[in-house]
């Protein structure tokens, strides 16, 4: 297994990782749903966490944003242990749910709005953030329409300038493309590689879709709550003797069966 | 978080819940007839068989469907604080909710602002009644609409955190629909809103207990003593005491860590 600690991290090696775990295990009645889950997300990064349906990914989320508490194990981001540290944690992240959060009797710029206020921005710096992003996303034309006469793509779209409006250094997003069609899924992904080598932002992004892991990307493969392997994609590929990523991921979940 | 942040987060809320509260047009007429035909269906037909005698906070003989404002006043609160409620679940189940409680501000901080953005709403739509209700021809003492503020407050928070514990609760809207019938109902019938317990206790000594049980009944009396400019101290400390157990119950269930939300909704996340 790749040491992640050894794989160039931007924007500098002493950078705090973005996001660390250890040990993470978690418990849904009497479903072990993580098993003692470790892993690293190096600032100024994209990781991609790979695993298919069930494997955990979205429990792995929940419990990173708060939304269940960890019951054994720890999880720090930029250096702040989420349990202990709760508020400056989840203000130093940005998340997309899979399930869409987004109201849909509200227009764009009311859900956006809402979610300035929730961080506590100013009325100016929310207005003005709210512009830039809904520009940057090509969507101001449609900052006054309600959600729900959107298309799928255009409300992800939303949703991902919603979790970048209060600024944050780490950007986690659950299967943000599903049920989107070809294009609109390479154009969030697209956009989501601009951040990271555009702002130095650290994304960890969960899929199932193995053709959204690009060749450098650092990639987990968590699956039935185990993380099964980490490192490059080309390097877990070698290290399997598999032909390409495909073939490892395949390999290492039929062994897991 | 500066306390500027704090405000503008509430700010916030309170804003969503009112955006929301506009959008729902039949929410609000909804709310306003219920009371309505009570006052003019219910109270008209029992005038004439239904006085209540001189017994605090009343000074002279009243009619029924003076009676009857406090009780309808406070239905409103609780249908709002029903409403609010099943508001959350309706955003659990889209998903809002997790937006909500992704925010960096306390989650109890988060809760209370939900609940008093619920209550100030329900102020507006009880303000509104006894505007319909004096154009009727029922007149309150003109202090009253101000001195009845803070009892309104405070009952609207007692009843809006037992509907946030609901919540907490509830996994889908279709259970909650089911509570509402099983809460708002007996609780508005076992209480003083539409008999004096008085009456009650002369029916049936065992459903006046039932009745002193009940909160809502303090929430009508310290309404009633307000309107009249009086202080019922016994109804607002059971209210105030309610309302702390409902609220502290809410933010619990609501915790992360030892939220019995957690365990209500294993596999869903919030």
């Amino acid at each position: 297994m790749a040491d992640l600690a050894q794989l160039p991290a931007r924007p500098t090696a002493s950078a705090p990782d973005a996001l660390t775990v250890s040990g993470l295990t978690h418990k849904i009645g009497d479903r072990v749903v993580l098993q003692d889950v470790s892993l690293t997300v190096p600032a100024g990064r994209l990781v991609t966490l790979l695993g298919p349906n069930g494997a955990g990914k979205t429990t792995f989320l929940s419990l990173v944003t708060r939304l269940y508490a960890a019951q054994h194990g720890s999880i720090a981001v930029f250096g702040h242990d989420v349990r202990k540290e709760s508020s400056a944690a989840l203000s130093m992240m940005g998340v997309v749910f899979q399930q869409r959060a987004i109201d849909p009797d509200l227009t764009a710029r009311q859900n956006l709005s809402y979610h300035a206020a929730l961080h506590g921005l100013p009325r100016k710096v929310a207005r003005a953030r709210i512009a830039a992003e809904l520009e940057r996303m090509g969507l101001t034309k449609e900052a006054d329409r309600k959600i729900r006469t959107l298309s799928g793509g255009e409300s992800r779209r939303i949703e991902i300038a919603r979790a970048l409006l209060h600024n944050p250094q780490l950007l986690l997003c659950d299967e943000a493309t599903v049920g989107l069609d070809v294009r609109s899924r390479a154009d969030i992904l697209a956009d989501v590689r601009g951040l990271v080598r555009d702002r130095g932002m650290a994304v960890l992004w969960a899929t199932h879709l193995i053709d959204e892991v690009g060749p450098d990307d650092i990639v987990i493969i968590l699956h039935r709550g185990r993380v099964m392997r980490q490192g490059r994609a080309a390097e877990i590929a070698t290290a399997l003797g598999a032909d390409g990523l495909n073939d490892a991921f395949r390999r290492v979940t039929e062994a897991a069966a | 978080m500066s306390p500027a942040a704090f405000f503008r987060c509430f700010r916030g809320i309170l804003w969503r819940e009112v955006l929301r509260f506009l959008q729902q047009r039949s929410r609000f007429v909804a709310a306003l007839v219920r009371p309505l035909i009570w006052l003019f269906v219910f109270a008209a037909g029992f005038r004439s068989v239904l006085g209540v005698s001189i017994v605090p906070p009343y000074q002279t003989y009243i009619l029924y469907d003076e009676y009857v404002i406090p009780g309808l006043v406070a239905m409103i609160q609780l249908f709002n604080g029903m409403q609010s409620s099943l508001s959350m679940v309706y955003d659990r189940e889209v998903g809002s909710m997790r937006v909500l409680l992704t925010s960096p501000m306390p989650r109890w901080f988060l809760l209370l602002s939900k609940l008093l953005s619920g209550t100030l709403l329900s102020l507006a739509q009880v303000y509104v009644f006894l505007l319909i209700a004096l154009a009727y021809g029922i007149q309150l003492p003109p202090l009253g609409y101000l001195s009845v503020l803070p009892a309104l407050l405070l009952s609207g928070l007692m009843l809006g955190g037992l509907g946030l514990l609901l919540s907490s609760m509830i996994k889908q809207l279709e259970n909650f629909a089911g509570v509402m019938n099983f809460i708002i109902f007996p609780m508005f019938f076992t209480s003083s809103a539409l008999y004096p317990l008085w009456k009650v206790e002369e029916a049936s000594p065992i459903l006046r207990d039932i009745c002193g049980f009940n909160p809502f009944t303090y929430a009508v009396e310290l309404i009633r003593f307000a309107l009249y400019g009086q202080f019922d101290a016994f109804s607002a400390i059971v209210v105030v005491a309610c309302m702390v157990v409902f609220v502290g119950g809410a933010i619990v269930a609501y915790d992360p860590s030892k939220g019995i939300i957690t365990r209500v909704r294993a596999g869903a996340p919030a």
